[in-house]
């Protein structure tokens, strides 16, 4: 991995400076390290009062955590934003269109696009979603695209995440923090806003109510309660949104319609921002020992009586297998190029491509379909002899299974760390909003950074932390 | 708004009035006991304490005998008695936490804050001085969050619903110190008691607050049913059971307002504050003190099952 060289978002390759981080980098030259110091102290305090935290509950005792926060923004010039812009929109107007197709018509399946198997044999296939209408024809109203950058001008798509995708109270709490403590650096630029984003969102959840609900729809968002490790997020949202934030024991069903218990009786519900997984979402359809879900949701859900966001069975759209059919996809329903890219991906299930693979095993990363949290996975520029002779084995043996991709340099950022401002590496990750009016984007997103040297883990699990993202007004 | 917001807000309000009455009997207690037998009598203080919180047979199930360990222990840190104040503690900081947008900031930092330095404590007071720094911070926290809550909470049914666990409690509270310490509590005509019972009287008043203001109302010693007739009529006495249900009465009336809706809460609160507003001490005596306190608590209960019925369940 040595070999590759990281472009860096604020030096490029050649050490000069790009114009976006201009002021930034003067800035930088200027402030003493123990200012820097004393800010990044105050920011952890901040963040520990308001008590944005990561719950993290054993069996007995439990703990909170704060996810480090980096002070040092990441800068993404207009025209950049402007790109990335576009490509989300267009690749959530397609991931939208290819849902409806999956559970509709399967006109990307006929027309051999997606091969079939990878659909109807996958556990995030949904068969209740088969024919069903849902409000509007949107199923993806919330998705978290990550995005990764390579160069000055490449980025890539990193994943879809089309369930329920977290993070955003990071990204409006960063804003909040950094706007306390460094309001000379903001002077120093035009950083378009992003503290909007509650507002775009409950247009967006407001616009796709179903046609039955009244002129004002009621909207909550269902959290799993307090034991979940993003209910910090919930309740951080639901309080931005003015909506209340339900268990699933606060609502039930009858005659087909959702009800919450309040203390003037029931109350039709008719949106449901849900961050509860499909598999928990109704006993009476999915897992049956769920005590998170609503008994009688789907059927009401069915009937047209309330809309859930995200959709049921979104998965199949993010999932790892579908992934390398992306730009396809979008092709077959929008008729134009992708303007994000994906990662180039080889697919082992086909001859040709894992002739490849198995011909650059030592250059490749390669994963398995269905895993996750790096399992099962062979990292071929750090990977010895064996390693890969072991894997060149389960791959010829099971080819179906695997994908390969590059080995990616993920850019760098200027970062605070023990000895001062090194650069680390980063990837970012937009919310893209889809409402029955328009898609909404706010500019900017959570930036994830790997806070160790050399790490291409931005995971807060494995030692990630954030930083604000500015996205510069032109 | 959500009735488990409301059952929330309610119960929260509850433990922490209930944890900061815990700590005021065992600091009236430990006072208590501390004096030569000849002042305070035969009995047992420590398994009086018990009964006034009202587990005793939770007690007795995990002790033998009612010391000042095995009740201190019980009452304030004990993890098998879920009206501990250690428990009533945990609970009321999770139940905050789970409507955490129903509250204000600084009613969350006055519970989020009790809750860490509850750690601090530990299990086991060293000393007696250290146990009382204990107690003392325990009625300090509660007075924190009351505080916040009546200074910051916006006038509307979250604040409405979380006075109603504080008055029920109290309410509950003060009657069951009377329903243990009746017996000393007698009228005028059968009083034979002599100093001995002055401190069993200042303990009780203690255990409300109510020493000094016992002395601003009456400007008289301690006479035993002027203690009852403070405790239980007073409507200036913020712990007595009639200032309990004006106020229980007026919060309820705020919410049918707000609602558009009168209710069985409402009624039965009405019909229990006429009932103290029309008594007298001399009656009450009549009719025996005990089987007063005792309708009292009942009463009380079934008001709290009829507004838990009404808008929380």
């Amino acid at each position: 991995m040595a070999l590759i060289t990281a472009f860096d978002e604020m030096k490029g390759l050649d050490g000069q400076v790009r114009p976006a981080y201009a002021a930034l980098s003067q800035w930088l030259a200027e402030v003493r390290p123990e200012v820097l110091d004393f800010r990044r102290k105050e920011a952890e305090l901040l963040f520990r009062r308001i008590g944005i935290t990561f719950a993290v509950y054993g069996e007995a005792e439990a703990t909170e955590r704060l996810i480090p926060f980096d002070v040092i923004p990441r800068i993404l010039a207009a025209k950049e934003w402007d790109t990335l812009q576009r490509g989300l929109e267009q690749r959530v107007k397609a991931l939208n269109l290819y849902l409806k197709d999956i559970y509709g018509k399967r006109e990307v399946l006929k027309a051999g696009i997606v091969p079939e198997d990878l659909v109807f044999q996958n556990p995030v296939f949904r068969p209740e979603m088969n024919g069903q209408k849902v409000p509007h024809d949107i199923y993806l109203h919330i998705a978290g695209i990550d995005v990764v950058r390579v160069d000055a001008d490449t980025f890539y798509v990193l994943e879809d995440n089309a369930r329920t995708p977290s993070g955003v109270s990071y990204m409006l709490e960063n804003r909040e923090i950094m706007l306390r403590l460094f309001p000379e650096l903001f002077s120093r630029h035009r950083v378009a806003p992003v503290e909007n984003y509650p507002d775009e969102l409950l247009a967006t959840l407001k616009s796709v109510a179903p046609d039955v609900a009244s002129g004002d729809p009621t909207v909550v968002l269902l959290t799993p309660g307090v034991f979940n490790s993003a209910y910090y997020e919930h309740s951080f949202l639901a309080d931005k949104l003015g909506v209340e934030l339900v268990e699933g024991g606060d609502l039930f069903v009858k005659g087909g319609i959702v009800y919450m218990r309040t203390t003037q009786g029931p109350k039709r519900v008719d949106v449901i921002y849900r961050r509860i997984d499909d598999d928990f979402l109704d006993p009476l359809s999915f897992r049956p020992d769920s005590a998170l879900g609503v008994a009688g949701l789907m059927s009401a859900y069915q009937a047209g009586n309330v809309t859930l966001a995200n959709a049921v069975g979104t998965g199949i759209a993010d999932d790892k297998a579908i992934y390398s059919y992306m730009p396809e996809v979008l092709k077959f329903y929008l008729g134009e190029e992708p303007i994000l890219k994906n990662v180039p991906t080889w697919r082992c299930r086909e001859p040709d491509h894992l002739a490849y693979v198995l011909d650059h095993l030592e250059e490749l990363v390669v994963k398995e379909v269905h895993g996750s949290g790096g399992y099962g996975m062979l990292i071929g520029p750090t990977a010895d002899k064996a390693q890969i002779a072991a894997f060149r084995i389960r791959l010829k043996l099971n080819p179906r299974n695997f994908i390969a991709q590059p080995t990616l340099a993920l850019s760098t950022c200027p970062t605070c760390v023990e000895a001062g401002v090194a650069p680390r590496h980063v990837d970012l990750r937009p919310f893209v909003l889809t409402g029955r009016d328009r898609i909404r984007i706010v500019p900017g997103g959570l930036t994830r950074v790997a806070l160790k040297q050399g790490s291409l883990v931005v995971n807060s699990s494995q030692g990630g932390g954030t930083k604000d993202t500015w996205v510069l007004d032109r | 708004m959500l009735s488990r917001t409301a059952d929330n807000l309610y119960w929260l309000a509850r433990y922490v009035e209930r944890a900061e009455y815990l700590a005021r009997i065992l600091e009236a207690t430990q006072r208590l006991t501390a004096m030569p037998l000849a002042y305070t009598g035969e009995t047992n203080e420590w398994e009086s304490a018990v009964a006034t919180a009202g587990c005793s047979a939770a007690f007795f199930s995990h002790h033998k005998e009612a010391n000042e360990e095995t009740v201190t222990d019980f009452l304030a840190f004990s993890p098998s008695n879920p009206s501990s104040i250690r428990n009533c503690f945990e609970v009321a900081r999770h139940n905050a936490r789970s409507v955490r947008t129903a509250l204000t900031m600084e009613m969350w930092e006055a519970i989020n804050g009790t809750w860490l330095e509850l750690k601090r404590f530990g299990n086991k007071s060293s000393s007696r001085e250290e146990f009382l720094r204990f107690l003392q911070w325990v009625q300090g926290s509660s007075l924190r969050f009351d505080g916040s809550a009546y200074r910051t909470m916006l006038r509307n049914d979250a604040y409405w619903f979380s006075r109603l666990g504080v008055y029920l409690e109290r309410a509950d509270n003060t009657a069951r110190i009377l329903d243990v310490k009746y017996h000393l509590l007698l009228p005028p005509q059968e009083h034979v008691g002599g100093p001995l019972d002055y401190f069993q009287w200042s303990s009780i008043l203690r255990s409300v607050s109510a020493l000094t203001a016992y002395h601003w109302v009456y400007r008289d010693s301690l006479k035993p049913w002027l203690v009852a007739d403070l405790l239980i009529l007073n409507e200036q006495m913020p712990r007595s059971l009639a200032s309990c249900y004006e106020n229980l009465v007026q919060n309820l009336d705020r919410i049918a307002g707000a609602y558009g809706r009168q209710g069985p809460a409402q009624r039965q609160a009405r019909t229990i504050r006429t009932r103290l507003q029309n008594a007298r001490m001399e009656g009450i005596f009549q009719q025996g003190l005990h089987e007063f306190i005792g309708e009292f608590i009942d009463d009380n209960n079934r008001l709290g099952a009829a507004v838990n019925q009404q808008y929380l369940a």
